[in-house]
This record gives structure tokens, sequence and C-alpha cells, in this order.
């Protein structure tokens, strides 16, 4: 008798060869053994990266879709290997990166009897997750599976969770698999009204100071092209939320900087100077706009936006475009009459030398004795030439990455943004690099962040993933100490480190190992990493007391930035 | 901006899991639930959740786009009051020997339109239809006279102008 069935755990495989994955993250056990038994028989066309922790799959898989805009995939047992996903899959529904998450589960017959390695973890992901499903049936696993890819990377795309019982995986099924395509209750690609993209237009052009400020949207609709020739054509100034940086080159002319808590000043200041707020594929986060009693109260804003419940969420629009960024760039250009704004334009010209003076010329030549990051941040431009993949992880390091690092093409800068998850760089770097590993991936982490998935070397080290690591190390949770500096009367609590011995941690897992002490080192220590053809770390010791200014301090306006 | 009582309808896929991921949106955002009742709804395949909450119209807004924004919910609604017809259902046990010995009690019952559903040897229960403000007053009337039970439902509702689900669905079809 001919038998056509396969076991539900090859049937997964399948399924995810069939959606073009040739490379998961994560970490075997128990409720998930069944699938890593084919993994094993399939693993010459599917590369599985066993992690350290199951957070590390989680971020890695981010990292590898942020760097290449493709689905990351992160698999895990059921308890505690299915809860420590829990802050990667945050993230990612935070920053909108496509995810997709496996776990196991005990047996269907075992549900909610407290087995051994039991959790609810579709009770716990809900909150976090685009969508996450519980599959007990061997027969589901095709569609399942086919919808979650669907959901995790179309429209505003998410991490999706599915849980897998252990008898759905040893149960077979005959497998025939169709990619999804719509569900009928879903409808990630609002049709572009026409007449809102008319609106929009009369109002940028009869505009005198138009600003654009885009986000991740940019990247995450391919719309970079788009943004440039809207720059361009319209000669209006464009800054950018941490997430859409690199969407449009550092050096572009029009590119006038970050925006946000600690952006640049003039693109904070002059939010609340502009008289029409063109907002492309951003969320109007807290720490893009400070105050929103008081953030660009005089403008008319037109929001570009994907995902409807953003639009209006935080700033009031006079115009919405709900729509595919690409799609509703695209209809906008040839409505946008060509225009220089010069003296608009000069406006920032000036706010970026107020800021020059005053912050950027002690951070990147700093006289102070000790080694800046921002410094740190402009070797490694010098040699990667703006080439690199930046990640960075959270803190003070982040800021100066994103403030300074240069960036010659997009999905060049990954970092954890609105969750703000220490930890992240590391695996991150690993996903980045294994997604686009004939770009150079410099990961930026501090002394604090590198210590929470430090782990993740050994992933580094068994892989042989040829990732640069930078551990900007100032002793110090380095942001929260500064925070307690300017707000908290310098009262250091639970900020100071007293750290390992980096280098030999790093060295334990034979990767090459450098510690800069001082300035007339770096050069050369970045230029031998940079050249190392295997992974390096290097150990920066910074200047332990140095602030990142600008900022805007809570519950303050976008005008009232602070340079010092 | 002011509370205000709005009722949020939600037309969705009948899955597992949906209504912790729809109270979750109200969890996060620290707001109660005044009401929630979940049936079938006039398509089939199709459950109507109708919750009831207080708070702004900002909020409101808010919370529908997030409810909206899951996969499995088709589309959501939310009216004030006078936009919707809405009652409430309750329940009284009480004992059976008061309908014989407090006459009052016959007349509590004919005045505010209640039913008497059952009644067996040791209690009768009624049934009352309608607006918060009817059942509370017929609670407050058979109070003194003892409730061994008392139960009311979630706001049912519907709304006075049109919601076009079934023509919505044949679009997405």
């Amino acid at each position: 008798m001919k038998n056509n069935k396969i076991s539900g755990a090859e049937a997964i495989i399948k399924c995810l060869l069939e959606e073009g994955v040739d490379l998961i993250y994560g970490y075997p056990g128990g409720a998930i053994m069944p699938v890593y038994d084919e993994l094993y028989k399939y693993k010459d066309q599917l590369q599985h990266v066993l992690v350290r922790h199951e957070q590390g799959a989680t971020h890695a898989a981010q990292g590898f879709a942020r760097a290449t805009g493709k689905v990351g995939v992160a698999i895990a047992t059921s308890g505690p290997g299915a809860t420590n996903l829990v802050t990667g899959i945050a993230d990612a529904q935070i920053d909108s990166t496509p995810m997709v998450c496996i776990t196991g589960q005990v047996g269907k017959h075992l549900l909610g009897s407290d087995a051994f390695q039991e959790t609810d973890i579709i009770g716990i992901s809900t909150p976090v997750t685009k969508w996450n499903y519980q599959i007990t049936e061997a027969s589901e696993i095709p569609e399942i599976m086919a919808k979650a890819f669907y959901i995790a990377k179309s429209g505003r795309p998410g991490p999706v969770l599915i849980d897998i019982t252990k008898n759905a995986q040893f149960d077979e099924l005959e497998f025939s698999y169709k990619k999804c395509t719509s569900i009928r209750s879903y409808n990630p690609k609002p049709t572009l009204n026409l007449e809102k993209v008319k609106e929009a237009a009369v109002l940028i052009n009869a505009a005198k100071k138009p600003y654009i400020l885009f986000g991740q949207g940019v990247i995450l609709s391919e719309a970079e092209a788009e943004l440039k020739t809207l720059v361009e054509k319209s000669g209006i100034p464009a800054a950018w939320t941490i997430l859409g940086l690199s969407a449009l080159p550092t050096a572009h002319p029009l590119n006038v900087g970050m925006l946000g808590m600690h952006g640049n000043y003039g693109p904070n200041v002059l939010t609340n100077e502009c008289d029409v707020l063109i907002a492309l594929g951003m969320r109007f986060d807290d720490r893009v706009t400070g105050n929103l009693a008081s953030y660009a109260k005089q403008a008319k804003v037109i929001h570009f936006e994907i995902d409807a419940a953003e639009i209006d969420k935080n700033v009031k629009t006079t115009v919405a475009v709900l729509a595919d960024l690409k799609e509703s760039l695209t209809a906008l250009i040839p409505l946008i009459e060509s225009k220089t704004h010069e003296s608009w334009h000069n406006e920032f010209k000036e706010k970026y030398k107020i800021e020059l003076e005053a912050v950027i010329n002690e951070e990147l030549q700093p006289k102070k004795e000790g080694i800046s990051m921002g410094e740190t941040i402009e070797m490694i431009n010098k040699h990667s030439k703006g080439d690199a993949i930046v990640v960075s992880d959270v803190g003070q390091h982040q800021m100066f990455a994103c403030r300074y690092a240069k960036f010659n093409s997009t999905k060049s800068n990954v970092t954890s943004g609105g969750l703000g998850t220490m930890g992240f760089a590391l695996p991150a770097a690993i996903g980045a690099k294994m997604g686009m590993p004939n770009r150079e991936v410099v990961a930026i982490i501090g002394d604090g962040g590198f210590q929470m998935t430090i782990q993740e070397l050994g992933t580094i080290f068994q892989t042989k993933v040829p990732v640069k690591i930078v551990v900007l190390n100032n002793e110090f949770l380095g942001m929260v100490r500064q925070w307690q500096q300017l707000f908290f009367d310098k009262r250091y609590a639970s900020t100071e480190m007293t750290n390992p011995n980096f280098i030999a941690i790093a060295e334990g897992y034979y990767i090459k190992a450098k510690k800069v002490i001082k300035r007339e080192d770096l050069d050369g220590a970045v230029a031998e990493m940079m050249a190392s053809k295997e992974s390096y770390f290097l150990e920066v010791m910074v200047e332990k007391e140095n602030n990142v200014f600008p900022m805007i301090p809570t519950g303050a306006s976008v005008a009232e930035i602070r340079l010092s | 901006m002011e509370n205000q009582t709005f009722t949020i309808s939600v037309y969705s896929e009948n899955n597992v899991g949906l209504l912790n991921r729809i109270s979750g949106i109200f969890l996060k955002r620290h707001i109660n639930i005044l009401s929630l009742n979940v049936s079938e709804s006039e398509i089939e395949n199709v459950s109507r959740f109708i919750i009831v909450v207080n708070t702004t119209e900002k909020w409101v807004q808010n919370i529908v786009g997030q409810i909206e924004k899951q996969i499995e919910v088709i589309k959501t609604y939310y009216h004030i009051d006078d936009e919707t017809i809405f009652l409430e259902n309750a329940l009284f046990k009480i004992e059976s020997s008061l309908l014989f010995d407090e006459r009052e009690i016959q007349n509590i019952i004919k005045e505010s339109h209640s039913v008497i559903v059952t009644v067996a040897r040791d209690y009768f229960v009624i049934s009352i239809s309608g607006q918060r403000a009817d059942i509370e007053a017929l609670y407050k009337k058979l109070k003194p006279y003892g409730i061994m039970q008392f139960v009311r439902s979630g706001r049912i509702s519907v709304s006075k102008a049109k919601m076009d689900i079934s023509t919505l669905l044949e679009t997405l079809k």
C-alpha cells in the first residue's frame, strides 16, 4: 500500500522550505524533539543555528529579518524554551519585524494538566504577537504555517507564534502546501485613496516650510528610491527616526538628521517651526515627539501610514494617506512641484552649526583624556566607509551609534527601538551577518547590555560567523547613570559595573580580542578589526561619565531640547 | 474629553483565543470592561462581541483601532447609548411562599413587565429584560422580601444605523 503521509514534524520542515527559509535559530528540548529529528534529516537544505539561550534565537531572527527584509524564524521547546522567546517577540512586535516563532508544546491530552514543561505560551504571547495559534492536529500544519508567514510579512509586519503540541508533530498527514495570499478578516494592504494623495500634494506644494519625517515604513515597504526622489524633487528637508535610519544615505544633502530625545538639534527644534509636517511610515513615538501637547501645533500634519490604528493615535492629522508607502509615494511624486526651499534649509544648517559647536566637535574630537563613544563610532565610519551594517544595543552607545554612524545603503542600522531591549545586539548581529554574509557587520554594545546575552559568543565561536563586536566600556549602565546625574542628584544607585575581564572571556571562546585604553591605539585596533576575516572582539575603554546630548528631558517639548 | 458610556461591537471569526486577545487590549490600557457579551451574529460562523466601557472618545477610538487590527476581527464599531437599542436580562430567584404570603410581590411583577419563568415548590424565578434602571428598580423593590439569587447579563445591543457586515464579507471573499 502506497503511503503519501508524512509526520507533522516533517511537515513543519517542508513548510519552512516552501516559504524559502534556509536558516533558523533555536534550541532543542523535549516537546520539540520530533522537529529536531527532522532538522537532522534535512540539514542540507535547512541550516539550524544552535544559540545559547532562546532569547538569542529571537534576536538573531530579528537581526536576520531587519538586514534582509525576509521573515526570521526562531524555534524552541515548550515551557521555559517558549517563555525565553517572549522578550524578542515583544521587541519584534513593537519594531514591526517579521518573525515566525515555533514552539513545541506538551501533547494535546496533557494540555491543562500542568505537565512537565507545560506553559500557556499562547496566553503569554497574545499581547506581544501579531497573531498566534496552537496546532493540536497534524493536518492543520500546512495551512497554519502558510498563514503564519503571510501574516508576519504582510501589511505592517510583526511576530507570529505557532505552538505545536507533541502529538501533532508525531501524527501523520497528507502533505500539500499552498501559500496563503489572503485572509477574509485581514486587510494588510489598504486601498490607496488618490483623493487623499491629491490633498497631500496641495498642502505640500503650498508649504513654505515643509518637513519630512521618515520611519521604518520606508524600509519595510522598500520605498527608499521613492523617498529619495521625493526629497530631491520637492527639496524638502528630511529627518529620521532611529528605525528609519539608513533609508536615505547619511551624506545626502537633504538628510538633516535624527529626531527625538537624543536626536539632532535642528530636526527637533524646527519640528515646531515647520508649516507642513509630512510623516512617512512612522508612528510618532513618545521618544520622537517629546510632550505631545506642544508638538508641531503650528503645522498641518500629513501622515502616510499603512496601519489604520496609528493614524490620529498620537498626533492629529490634517490629511491621512492610509496605504503602503511605496504605492502612495509613487502616486504623490508626479503631483509635487520642484522646489529648493533654500532659506528653510539654511535654518537647518544654522541649527547644525550650533549643535556642532556645543556638542558634536567635543564628542568627535574630545579635549578630555578619555576616549569618547562618538569618536569610536567615527573611527568605525572611517574604516567601514559607511558600508557596514551597524547593530547597536540599548543605551548611550546606541544613541551615539545612531547619531554618528554613517550609512550609504538601506537596512544597515539594526537596533532595538521601541522596546529598548538590552542584550539585543550580540545575537542580532549574528542574524544580520548570516543574512547578509557579504556585508561587514559591526555590533556596538555597552558593557551592561553585552553581559545580558554574552553567552551568544558561544554561537559565534561554534558557527564561525565573522561578526565584529565592539564593546564601549564605561563601567557604568551609562544611560541610567546619565539620568541619575541629571534628574536624581547623582545618586548612582546600582549603575556602577564591576566588570570581568572581557578579553579573557572572548578569548575563552577563541575569538580574537583586543582592548583599547589610549586614543592613539584606537585607529590601529579598529583597522585590524575591520580587516579581520574572522570574528573579532574589540573592547574600548571610554570616558566613564560622558553624557549624550542634545537631550529632550521627559515631559519637555521638542523645542526645549537641551544642548548641555 | 469627558468619560462616556460606549458600546463596542466586534464582528469576528469564531476562534479560540480571540477573547483573550481582545480583553488584553483593555487590560493594557487599564480600562475596565463594564459588560461583555459574546454570541453568534446575523452571519453564519461570525461571532459578535458587545463590550461596554466608560471612557473618553479618544480612548474608545484607540481601542477600536487596536481591536480591528487583530487578524481575526472582521469589523469593529462603537456607539453611544443614543445610537443603539440595548438591554440587559436579569433573573431573580425568590422563595415560593412569598408569592402567596406577600400580595405586593404579584403587583411588583406585573408593573415591572417581568415574567415568571418557573415556579417550584420552594422557589420561583422571575426574568426581566430592559435597561439597567428597570432592572435596578425591580431589584430595589424585591430586596425587602429577600432574594435567594440574583444575576444580570451583559448588555446586548443593536445599532440604529446599518452595520454592513454581510456586504463587507462579500467584498472580502
